[in-house]
């Protein structure tokens, strides 16, 4: 008996397979968005370059059969942001984790929000550091125990959407894993618009940090999702706070502004043409 | 027609401006930096030069992200470099790793001041020549230069990134703030007589492409993003394929060994060093940078006072050339290493130097070795 070829398969470096991802982690379900809005549209997979920092969620630069970079804790934007200036032709897209691009990597996160460069950047949220093994991390919820707050997280999270609109990310959306056909249309727009953007997706992640907050399963976590979310597009960001009753998603921001490459080009055409 | 490029003739400039020139005429379109003295100005030239040759200046948010985006530049097909200062250099340590560990070709310039710490902004110092050998974790080689002219800002900045193309890996630029900021006569010739070496690109189809698969030489030919090779670069310890292995011991010592012998086999080509009256030399002044400038002159002093003395001046670091240290060594009385800083290369010296005293002499603050102070060690060497 032969088994036909998945149709995604041609997404993917099917070698690599098994992935190093638990069962039940959301990251397969982000992956599945991503190929799914890449074949949806069609995109020429000569011309994208998918770039991740390290963390579970980093990985998924290895399993997409693309252009790929997986670099450091915390820099994949400033890669990004090399390489979309080196080559502005590319689409440069960033997938990784609320550790990776919040508190190591927050710094490049917000002065490429503030540049409006055309990196698209999808964080995906678990709330903890997954692949050292559960610690607290930025978008760790209060009072929730963890490896590296025994006795319940007393530190206030980012709430990621306000952060990226405030930062100027001309566009910001939040989905979770449970709102799959929503996420792809999200990141299918995300990847046909210029500037920055931004979508979280609210993951889950039950053997790092659902089992210590009474969310044994991926289930568990996922019936949290689907019973707090709330859909309000366009909604004000600063108060799409995460909490146990209430995850607001939707598109927060999307908005036009001239890009940092577009500026940047224009600058050394106007420059270069002036000398001759 | 007019070269745009490289403007040939005889000019009076900063080194930080030759080196701008110098990386511009090697090809150099990108540059990524962070202000930082006594490098700001290879950020501020590089500003107005580049747009003109068509490339692109950005400042970043600091130095980590300067680096790493270098690193993306020349992944996706650009010459690139970027300048700093100690505190910068520091930061920029984590991803000088990355950088030797994905075979990346950039030029990295430390304009070294007096540290540790913020230490001395202004002042001029030669104390990260250990950490540019060092200053990552894990094992791995780089190259390094240290220019002692501002001729040689201009030379040694092409010679870098020859260097790093050719070998996938980062040249790093170690020049002492005097030299980085002193006016000197600099001659740029015209670009036909400009050696210029570019990275080797594959020589098969994207299917059978195997982006860390080496040559006889042990660099493998390297594609860029967008090229249609569609192949994956990672951190972590990879096959040929450039899939992670990180559980497989064997490729870990396979690649690891490949990154610093394609170095440390090749040393004798990329080594060069300059030699001055080594061949009757009874006390022998290894130096480099500007202090090699002040040797020079001591030695000539040392020689009219009947004292048989050399210099070797290093011009590469690392690999560190420890053959012809040796050699010139050879049957000599004494060496002295002058320096401006508390016994660095000194150490190198010790280890290539078999059988002669070797004295460091080390100076921290404002002012370099003077020559009349190196005269004064190698007249009491000389009496010893
Ligand atoms: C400089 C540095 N510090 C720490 C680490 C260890 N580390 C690896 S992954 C990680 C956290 C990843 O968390 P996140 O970005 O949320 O990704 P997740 O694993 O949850 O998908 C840390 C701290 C590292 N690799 N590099
Ligand atoms: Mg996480």
């Amino acid at each position: 008996m032969s088994i036909a070829e998945h149709p995604l398969s041609k997404y993917l470096r099917t070698e690599l397979m098994p992935h190093i991802w638990c069962s039940g982690c959301g990251n397969g379900i982000i992956l599945n968005a991503f190929i799914r809005a890449l074949d949806d549209l069609q995109i020429d997979l000569n011309k994208i370059v998918v770039v991740s920092g390290i963390g579970c969620i980093g990985r998924i630069a290895g399993y997409l059969k693309l252009d790929s970079f997986h670099t450091t804790h915390g820099r994949p934007i400033a890669v990004a942001t090399g390489i979309k200036l080196a080559n502005p032709q590319l689409e440069v897209v960033v997938i990784s984790g609320d550790g990776d691009l919040f508190a190591i990597g927050g710094n490049h996160f917000i002065h490429a929000a503030r540049r409006n460069i055309s990196i698209k950047v999808i964080c995906a949220n678990n709330f903890n550091y997954g692949m050292t093994g559960g610690q607290s991390g930025p978008t760790t919820p209060p009072k929730a125990v963890t490896t590296t707050t025994p006795y319940g997280n007393i530190e206030y999270p980012f709430n990621l959407v306000h952060l990226a609109s405030a930062a100027g990310a001309t566009y910001v959306a939040r989905w979770t894993t449970f709102h799959v056909g929503r996420l792809i249309a999200s990141i299918k727009k995300m990847l046909l618009r210029r500037g920055f953007s931004f979508i979280e997706v609210v993951s889950q992640c039950p053997e790092m940090y659902g089992r210590y907050n009474k969310m044994r399963s991926a289930l568990e976590m996922m019936e949290w999702f689907k019973r707090a979310s709330v859909v309000a597009d366009f909604s004000d960001p600063a108060r799409a706070e995460i909490t146990s009753d209430r995850i607001v998603v939707g598109e927060f921001v999307d908005a036009e502004k001239p890009t940092y490459e577009e500026l940047l080009y224009a600058n050394i055409a106007q420059t270069t043409i002036k000398r001759t | 027609m007019k070269d745009e490029t490289i403007s040939a003739g005889i000019y009076f400039m900063s080194g930080n401006m030759a080196c701008v020139e110098g990386a511009i005429a090697a090809g150099c379109r990108f540059f990524a930096g962070y202000p930082i003295s006594p490098a700001t100005e290879i950020a501020e030239h590089m500003a107005a030069r580049l747009p003109k040759v068509g490339g692109v200046f950005i400042q970043m948010e600091d130095e980590i992200a300067a680096l790493s985006a270098i690193i993306g530049a020349s992944y996706a097909g650009l010459k690139a470099m970027t300048a700093t200062s100690g505190p910068g250099f520091s930061l920029m340590q984590e991803s000088i790793g990355l950088a030797a560990m994905t075979e990346t070709p950039c030029v990295i310039v430390d304009v070294m001041r007096g540290g540790p710490s913020t230490g001395q902004p202004t002042f001029p110092g030669q104390q990260d020549v250990m950490q540019a050998k060092w200053g990552s974790h894990g094992d791995y080689e780089i190259i390094a230069l240290a220019p002692s002219s501002v001729q040689e800002m201009f030379d040694l900045t092409i010679e870098a990134f020859n260097l790093a193309e050719t070998y996938r890996v980062p040249a790093l630029l170690m020049v002492d703030g005097i030299t980085a900021r002193m006016w000197e006569r600099v001659v740029i010739p015209p670009a036909e007589e400009i050696k210029v070496n570019s990275r080797k690109k594959p020589r098969v189809p994207p299917d059978k492409y195997m982006p860390f698969l080496p040559d006889e030489d042990m660099v493998p030919p390297m594609a860029c993003f967008g090229e249609g090779y569609r192949f994956h670069v990672t951190g972590l310890t990879h096959d040929e394929l450039g899939y992670p292995r990180a559980e497989d011991s064997a490729v870990q010592m396979r690649l690891v060994k490949r990154l610093c012998d394609k170095i440390r086999r090749n040393a004798e080509k990329i080594v060069r060093v300059d030699e001055v009256m080594l061949e009757d030399a009874e006390i022998i002044i290894v130096a480099y940078g500007i202090v090699a400038r002040a040797a020079l002159n001591a030695i000539k002093r040392a020689r009219e006072l009947g004292i048989k003395a050399g210099l070797l001046r290093l011009i590469t670091l690392w690999p560190f050339p420890e053959k012809n240290v040796a050699k010139a060594t050879e049957g000599s009385k004494a060496v002295i290493v002058p320096e401006m800083n508390y016994g660095q290369i000194v150490r190198e010296v010790e280890r290539a130097v078999k059988t002669v005293p070797v004295y460091h002499f080390p100076k921290l603050g404002e002012e370099p070795h003077m020559p009349k102070e190196i005269l004064e060690a190698i007249v009491r060497c000389g009496s010893l």
